[in-house]
């Protein structure tokens, strides 16, 4: 009986077979990196605001507190985003006619809520707390990145469970001094993982294994 | 009603019978299916889930469509790769006070039911109310709350509610409304009222009344009536009778050592309820072998709530109950006008025994008669009260709480009467329902057509609205300002958490349209009120702190000295009334007169003892059944008078002989999409001259049979230990529930302890967790204390955003409720022992639902919760298969309501709101944890005892349940724990559960033989 099929078949078969690892491979870190591609995790992503407010203008050259606005940050889960009264009252005095604030005015005038894009947001299953992450020295800029810096706010971070899991196994990779939560400019030292330990047990940080239980953040 | 379901298979009750005898006394057990070993109950007891649908609606079996599905599972992994919808953050423009994001605030208000108020904080998420608890600081709460006050949340965001002006049955509006009314203010005016009604139903609101007592100033001839057909007419006739007026009666039930209950549900309806069962209980609170109990005996047709608590119970025939009183009266030295001779099926030297018991314990003893038996036994409870010295200790007297006492049905008699003479040009009706729930013999449509205009204020378009010219969509309590007085009179302002849903407006709106005082709000009404009741310079301050602590201060009524009249007893009879079967007429324990129909946490709420959830029933004693040969579903149709009505037939432990019970609530018409068309209307044969009780009841059965579905015997724990090879194992009883009487209990304090060698940490091949640091939260139930309320069932519902599920897949078992109260019965099927037994989540320390979850769906927290992880799980059930106290939920569909807008607001935002396909269970309320945990460590302390209470230890009327962290020596929960009577659920299992018990007590007589 011939021979179907002519002997260099049999490295394409090889070939195919081998390069089917290769090519599933592909497929997996193809997905991978779509997962934590700004197209999918949207940090860096200029999301349209009714204002187009500036973190940059206000925190790092005006040196307004985070609290100014973020009112509850240190004692709420939710940090508060400010009722247009509190940028009324500095634009109530100071660029009154400018029209990148008409929609500020409007609302002050009509009663009417500005609707600002959600920028950093988490699923509705988890129950972050922003007053307890404040209590334990991680300051604003851990998570928010670069905010003093940032001319319309962007999301810095993935905020995926793995990213939140990386900082409660090891807090002392990132916890800073109580004094410096709010400081956009602060830069961990050289010896931040010294400082850190120290600082886990000054602040009473817990262990990984009460951290990282699910109940800390799901329920 | 027809029956379209399957029938059930009858059990054949001569056989239980003779099961049990054999079993002899002790044996507990899970109702008539539990006895009779019936299928149903064995598959339920057995299996998971026993009804699942083998085949779907397309006819594609779960086996077929797993295999389909195994291909496509990678492209179904994809699902999960979603991108985070856009989401838009809306704030304040002017950012109110005190909200903080985040953070619940607490308003203090007053739940007004059947007039009185129940004091209740309620907890408002930026402005949303989401959940109710009660108010220590009022005295008809104490802290906690009944069924209702919990589900009363879901009332106001009953997306049924009424939303628009009706002007027959069009759409109107509420301005042309308010010209009408003036208009019609200026026509009346001129004559003096005449042909003016008004009807509502019970107030006690000073407002109120305020108003009325101008209105009827202005008008003198228009009339105010009232009516609700579960008033009590009965008490308020039977204190007219023995002081010659109206008094309000007030128990102290933590000053009586003994405690005669002559057909009265005092724990669980009538006002001071909820007080009265925390008194009850704490008289009975045991801590060890030196502590003391009162003793409660009860005379009922029908076990109830508070009876089923009673040392010594009998079962006896309403119409029996007013001899019984007559003979302790007798035998107490009360003079009594007739010749008393005791009816049959009291135990010889049962009364004897009660009339020493009660004679030994002077001026510490209580009788109180239900609001159910006619006035004379009132007024002899109060002439035995009088006696016995109990006056000023066990039980005072004040004026009535009641803005306008009166005898509600004679009321309801005198507008039906001119209603027919035409002398009603315009009938006003605040609340109410007369149309489904007036007496059989006021027919009130036909009368009230005779009314030329008829308005109806109401939160539901319900039966009556039906038939008025204008309705008027009523705000609810907790969007409208007014006031309300417990039962000892104190009064709470009741103050709104939100603005009405629904433009909504309240009694005190119209009624200061009709007298001329238009424009005042509500809030002006009620504050101007007190302003004058209370004037003074600081009444700002004064007005704030009522605000702030939900009670007006000094408004408790004053004890009244009341002289009895000694020839009070004036009606000859005494003795049984003629005999036959005899019918008495109950409020639903769970819907209550109807008005509760359209809620579905209360329709799905297993009511106390039977189980039975979204029906009512007509039931009869075991022997009754037999001889008529009924079982459970069999259509009856029972007949009184010349009216009938169908009913399905209920076997219910417990009843006397030769007595339907028929409860009050269903067969409405016109309630909703929950509330309508299920059940029978029991009205329909109620007249109102035997308003609770007659006899002469013909029952007849239809030959239909109907599905009804009852909870009694979903999720049992098997009370037969596994056979071990150790031969004394063998017959072992593992004691799910366990009860001594407090004799045994100070011979043997251990004896319901477990056998130490049956928990040990050792045993298990697991690596043992560190139990020792942080927090370790526990829970123990004292089963001595609780008295089957159900009120933490609802709380668990309201706080965890528990779905309802509906009676079809009630049925198939799969009922959500975190927290479920068991009854179990011991001894024979007449007279048996009723218990209840609350069972959460045991929150094992060797959790066999963690073991086996394929996915890590439900882990182990360091502080000893099993966790149950929703984003995590897949629904493989594999937990809920292995878990051996059948306490956790699937959700096979999708249960929640994710798309009625208005009950978004309803939500506990600290709760995630489950999807389709998700295991869920009891979690000690971590939400709660979790929030005192953050508080505490910001602010740099350790948890207090008490600070975390979770829903079913905040709600309970009795205080039975006592959460807290174990290792803190010095924590209630920790003390409770190291009481004798300490025991666990299945210990055999060696699941180390964090819940505990404490065993169950009972103070019998010595000289009274059961």
């Amino acid at each position: 009986m011939p021979q179907i099929f002519h002997r260099s078949a049999n490295t394409i078969a090889r070939v195919s077979i081998y390069g089917a690892v290769f090519i599933l491979a592909g497929l997996g870190y193809l997905g991978w990196r779509v997962n934590f591609s700004s197209y999918y995790t949207n940090v860096g992503a200029h999301e349209p605001q009714p204002v187009p407010f500036s973190h940059k203008h206000h925190v790092s050259g005006l040196g307004i507190d985070c609290r100014y606005c973020h009112v509850s940050v240190e004692n709420s889960s939710f940090a508060g985003i400010p009722p247009t009264h509190t940028c009324m009252s500095c634009h109530s005095k100071i660029w009154v006619n400018s029209a990148m604030l008409q929609p500020v005015r409007f609302s002050y005038a009509t009663d009417q809520s500005l609707a600002w894009t959600r920028v950093n947001a988490l699923p509705d299953f988890v129950y972050f707390n922003h007053g307890i992450h404040i209590h334990k020295g991680i300051g604003c800029t851990t998570c928010h990145g670069p905010v003093g810096d940032m001319p319309i706010t962007w999301k810095a971070n993935t905020l995926y469970m793995r990213w939140c899991i990386n900082c409660h196994k090891h807090p002392w990779r990132y916890v800073r001094p109580r004094q410096y939560v709010f400081s956009v400019t602060y830069k961990p030292p050289p010896d931040q993982n010294a400082l850190g330990r120290r600082l886990v047990k000054e602040y009473k940080i817990k262990d990984a294994t009460q951290i990282t239980d699910c109940y800390t953040c799901h329920r | 009603m027809s029956g379209k379901e399957k029938p059930q298979i009858p059990i054949d009750l001569a056989a239980v019978r003779s099961a049990l005898e054999k079993s002899g006394g002790k044996r507990m057990w899970r109702g008539l299916d539990d006895l009779a070993g019936s299928r149903e109950f064995q598959d339920f007891r057995d299996h998971e889930y026993p009804y699942d649908d083998p085949k779907s609606r397309l006819g594609v079996s779960r086996r077929d469509f797993l295999k389909v599905a195994g291909a496509a599972t990678t492209l179904l992994g994809l699902t999960a790769c979603t991108k985070l919808p856009v989401e838009k953050i809306v704030p304040y423009v002017n950012a109110p006070e005190q909200i903080v994001p985040g953070h619940p605030l607490f308003y203090a208000t007053s739940m007004p039911f059947q007039g009185y108020g129940t004091g209740l904080l309620v907890e408002s998420h930026m402005g949303r109310p989401t959940k109710a608890e009660g108010n220590p600081g009022h005295p008809a709460s104490l802290g906690s709350t009944d069924i209702y006050a919990q589900a009363s949340l879901l009332d106001m965001y009953d997306p049924d509610r009424a939303q628009v002006v009706l002007r027959e049955g069009h759409v109107g509006s509420y301005s042309d409304f308010l010209d009408l009314l003036k208009g019609l203010r200026a026509e009346h005016l001129a004559k003096k009222g005449a042909g003016l009604r008004f009807l509502t139903e019970t107030v006690t609101s000073p407002t109120l009344a305020d108003q009325f007592h101008d209105l009827l100033t202005q008008f003198p001839q228009a009339k105010w009536h009232q009516y609700e057909p579960l008033a009590r007419d009965n008490a308020r006739a039977g204190a007219k009778l023995a002081f010659g007026e109206y008094v309000e009666t007030v128990y102290h039930f933590d000053q009586a050592d003994v405690v005669v209950a002559l057909d009265s549900d005092f724990m669980a309806s009538g006002p001071g309820a909820v007080r009265y069962a925390r008194e009850f209980a704490n008289k009975r609170r045991v801590t060890g072998p030196d502590s003391t109990m009162s003793r409660f005996y009860a005379v009922e047709c029908t076990p109830t709530v508070t009876g089923v608590q009673a040392d010594h119970r009998l079962r006896l025939k309403s119409g029996d109950v007013e001899a019984v009183a007559r003979s302790l009266a007798a035998q107490l030295g009360v003079k009594v006008s007739s010749v008393v001779t005791a009816p049959a099926g009291i135990p010889a030297g049962w009364i004897e025994a009660v009339v020493r018991d009660l004679q030994n314990h002077k001026g510490a003893c209580v009788v109180v008669a239900g609001d159910h038996q006619p006035p004379v036994v009132h007024a002899l409870a109060h002439a035995m009260n009088d006696i016995l010295g109990g006056v000023g200790k066990t039980v005072t007297y004040t004026g009535p709480a009641e803005a306008n006492p009166m005898d509600q049905v004679q009321s309801l008699r005198d507008l039906a009467s001119d209603l027919d003479n035409g002398a009603v040009e315009m009938l006003v009706m605040f609340g109410g329902n007369p149309i489904y729930n007036a007496p059989a013999d006021i027919p009130f449509l036909d009368k009230l057509k005779k009314a030329k205009l008829r308005i109806h204020l109401s939160l539901y378009d319900n039966e009556t609205a039906e038939y008025c010219h204008w309705h008027i969509p009523a705000a609810h309590y907790l969007e409208s300002w007014s006031d309300a007085r417990a039962d000892d009179g104190t009064v709470g302002i009741i103050q709104p958490l939100i603005a009405p849903l629904y433009n909504g407006v309240s009694a005190h709106e119209i009624l200061t349209v009709l007298q001329g005082q238009e424009g005042r709000t509500g809030h002006t009404i009620v504050r101007e009120y007190w302003m004058k009741q209370k004037p003074g310079a600081n009444f700002e301050e004064q007005w704030e702190a009522w605000l702030e602590k939900g009670v007006v201060a000094d408004t408790a009524l004053p004890a009244k000295k009341v002289a009895l009249k000694l020839d009070f007893d004036t009606s000859g009879g005494g003795g049984s009334k003629p005999g036959g079967m005899e019918v008495v007429f109950r409020p639903d324990p769970t819907v209550w007169d109807g008005r509760y129909a359209n809620n579905g946490w209360l329709q799905e709420l297993p009511k106390p003892i039977s189980k039975l959830t979204w029906d009512n029933v007509a039931s009869v004693s075991p022997t009754t059944a037999q001889q008529l040969s009924i079982s459970n579903g069999d259509v009856l149709k029972v007949s009184l008078g010349g009216r009938s009505v169908t009913a399905p037939a209920w076997i219910s432990v417990g009843q006397v002989d030769e007595c339907v019970v028929l409860y009050l609530g269903y067969g409405r018409r016109r309630a909703g999409r929950i509330g309508t068309g299920i059940g029978y209307d029991a009205y329909a044969i109620r007249s109102s001259d035997t308003p609770w009780f007659a006899s002469g009841l013909q029952v007849k059965k239809t030959g239909d049979t109907y599905k009804l579905v009852t909870t009694q015997h979903h999720r049992i724990m098997k009370e037969n230990g596994v056979e071990t090879e150790i031969e004394s194992r063998a017959a072992f009883q593992r004691g799910v529930m366990r009860v001594g009487t407090l004799e045994e209990f100070k011979q043997n304090p251990d004896f319901a302890k477990n056998p130490p060698d049956e928990t040990t940490e050792a045993k298990s091949l697991y690596p043992p967790y560190n139990y020792k640091v942080g927090y370790q939260w526990g829970m123990s139930i004292d089963l001595n204390a609780c008295i089957g309320c159900n009120a933490c069932v609802i709380a668990c519902q309201a706080e965890n955003n528990i779905a309802v599920v509906g009676k079809d897949q009630v049925s198939k078992g799969r009922e959500m409720h975190w927290l479920r109260v068991d009854s179990y019965f011991q001894g024979d099927l007449d007279q048996p022992q009723i218990y209840s037994e609350p069972v959460p989540c045991m929150q094992c320390e060797n959790a066999p639902c963690e073991y086996v979850c394929p996915v890590g769906a439900t882990v182990h927290s360091p502080e000893g919760l099993n966790e149950m992880v929703y984003n995590r799980c897949v629904g493989t059930r594999y937990c809920s298969n292995n878990c051996s106290y059948k306490v956790r939920h699937f959700n096979f569909f999708l249960y929640s309501d994710w798309n009625t807008p208005s009950l978004f607001g309803l939500r506990n935002p600290d709760v995630t709101v489950r999807s389709r396909g998700v295991m869920e269970k009891c979690t000690y309320c971590v939400q709660r944890i979790n929030e005192v945990k953050i508080k505490a460590e910001e602010s740099n302390r350790t948890i207090q005892d008490g600070e975390i209470a979770t829903a079913c230890e905040q709600v309970c009327p009795t205080k039975a349940i006592v959460f807290g962290d174990i290792i803190d020596s010095g924590s209630r929960v920790a003390k409770v724990k190291g009481q004798s009577r300490d025991y666990s659920l299945l210990a055999d299992l060696n699941t180390r559960p964090r819940t505990t018990y404490l065993a169950k007590l009972r103070n019998p007589n010595p000289e009274i033989k059961e």
